[in-house]
């Protein structure tokens, strides 16, 4: 297995004094913490700060892990240099609530001998707890409904007292007319429960990707749509993209820009069906040429408009 | 649970609104955490519980996120209440400001 930099994982020079160290970790578990974090990978960062300051932070481990950098042979894999912890004695258990600490492989090598064994609660049942996670899905998803799969991260405590990442991919059937914010249970798929508790569920909360013209509010969907100055003016016909697939719409003449136009039931398919608002969007065609310019000048000369006569300008 | 045409196996959930509720039993399990902790979280105005009394206090299944949450920067950041409690409306405001 891989050599972990703690050092380096922390930004700090290797000599650095502990409060140092200290004041480091800091700023990066505010900056990565999942739950208020917008990184890429926060949750993984957080955890990689998490076991180098667990590390660092403890002088006995400091030093122990310092010794050991120098000897790191990556071909060892799970046995350090022999006799390199004599002498040291690792106090106390790792701080934390359920205890469910989630260190690399790397560290479990090193350090996974100071939880000793029976580490796991033996006699003690429990449901496991639920697990909340945040799952994408795009706007046709809820149309149509889809499956979706998504990979978790699980910590889990083994009968041995050792923690593991488990890697999940579950296969989610996202429901027609889902919303934005709304939770789809899918129970026993939480943590797992200690002793014959059972296991606990996950909740995965539903949020849409933006999508490049829909917006969403709740059940209802506005478009902007793009229409050229006459079609605005005169009324026409036009073909108008929609999640369940392009319509033809009829646009009334003598539309103002920002008109919003009302398609009853065409939002997302939830059990109130909501709406989809069309809205104008008047977009000018360019003033490249001579030919172009010269329309706009006789639109200017003949039409009287004065866009701004509510401001009270001199 | 049911099978899509690949044959692999596809999960089917149960689904919740924002504003359903449960009680104070299943937010203690949900989120592992004691009776204690969610009268604190009450008092501090960070839960508000429907119905009167302790017995009959519901809770949105939103709130379980917001728990888990204020949880987690307590223990994970050394955020005391009052701070948790700030961290989770600031939250929210840039969520409804990056709402697109």
């Amino acid at each position: 297995m891989d050599y972990k930099d703690y050092y380096k994982t922390l930004g700090v020079d290797p000599k650095a004094a502990q409060d140092e160290i200290k004041r480091a970790y800091r700023k990066l578990a505010r900056k990565y913490h999942p739950d208020v974090s917008k990184e890429t990978d926060a949750e993984q960062k957080f955890k990689d700060v998490g076991e180098a300051y667990e590390v660092l932070k403890d002088p006995e481990k400091r030093v122990a892990y310092d010794q050991l950098g120098s000897n790191w042979n990556a071909q060892q894999g799970s046995r350090p240099p022999p006799g390199w912890d004599a002498g040291f004695e690792f106090q106390g258990a790792p701080r934390g609530g359920a205890g469910q600490h989630d260190f690399s492989d790397f560290f479990e090598s090193l350090f996974g001998q100071a939880r000793g064994p029976g580490g796991g609660n033996r006699g003690f049942h429990m449901q496991g707890e639920d697990h909340h996670a945040k799952i994408l899905v795009d706007l046709e998803d809820s149309y149509h409904g889809a499956s979706r799969s998504i990979s978790l991260q699980m910590p889990e405590v083994t009968p041995d007292g050792h923690v593991v990442r488990r890697n999940r991919t579950l296969k989610v059937s996202i429901p027609k007319g889902i919303r934005q914010g709304q939770q789809i249970r899918l129970g026993g798929q939480g943590a797992r429960g200690q002793g014959s508790g059972k296991a606990g569920d996950l909740y995965l909360e539903i949020e849409f990707n933006p999508h490049r013209y829909y917006r969403v509010e709740g059940a209802d969907v506005y478009l902007e749509l793009p229409v050229a100055p006459w079609e605005a003016a005169l009324g026409a016909s036009v073909k108008v993209p929609t999640p369940s697939g392009a319509i033809g719409l009829k646009i009334p003449p003598n539309s103002k820009a920002g008109k919003k136009l009302r398609l009853k039931g065409r939002g997302i398919p939830a059990k109130t069906p909501g709406d989809l608002y069309v809205v104008l969007q008047v977009v000018l065609p360019p003033a490249d040429d001579e030919k172009s310019r010269e329309l706009y000048k006789r639109m200017q000369e003949e039409i009287p408009f004065d866009p701004r006569a509510s401001m009270e300008v001199a | 649970m049911s099978v899509d045409r690949n044959g692999d196996k596809l999960l089917v959930g149960q689904v919740l609104e924002e504003s359903d509720l449960v009680t104070l039993a299943d937010l203690c399990r949900s989120c592992t955490v004691e009776t204690q902790t969610v009268t604190t979280l009450v008092a501090e105005g960070i839960l508000d519980p429907m119905g009167g009394d302790v017995e009959h206090w519901r809770f949105t299944v939103g709130s379980l996120r917001r728990v888990k949450t204020v949880i987690h920067l307590q223990r994970d950041l050394g955020v005391n209440l009052a701070g948790a409690a700030l961290a989770l409306d600031l939250l929210d405001r840039i969520a409804e400001l990056e709402r697109p």
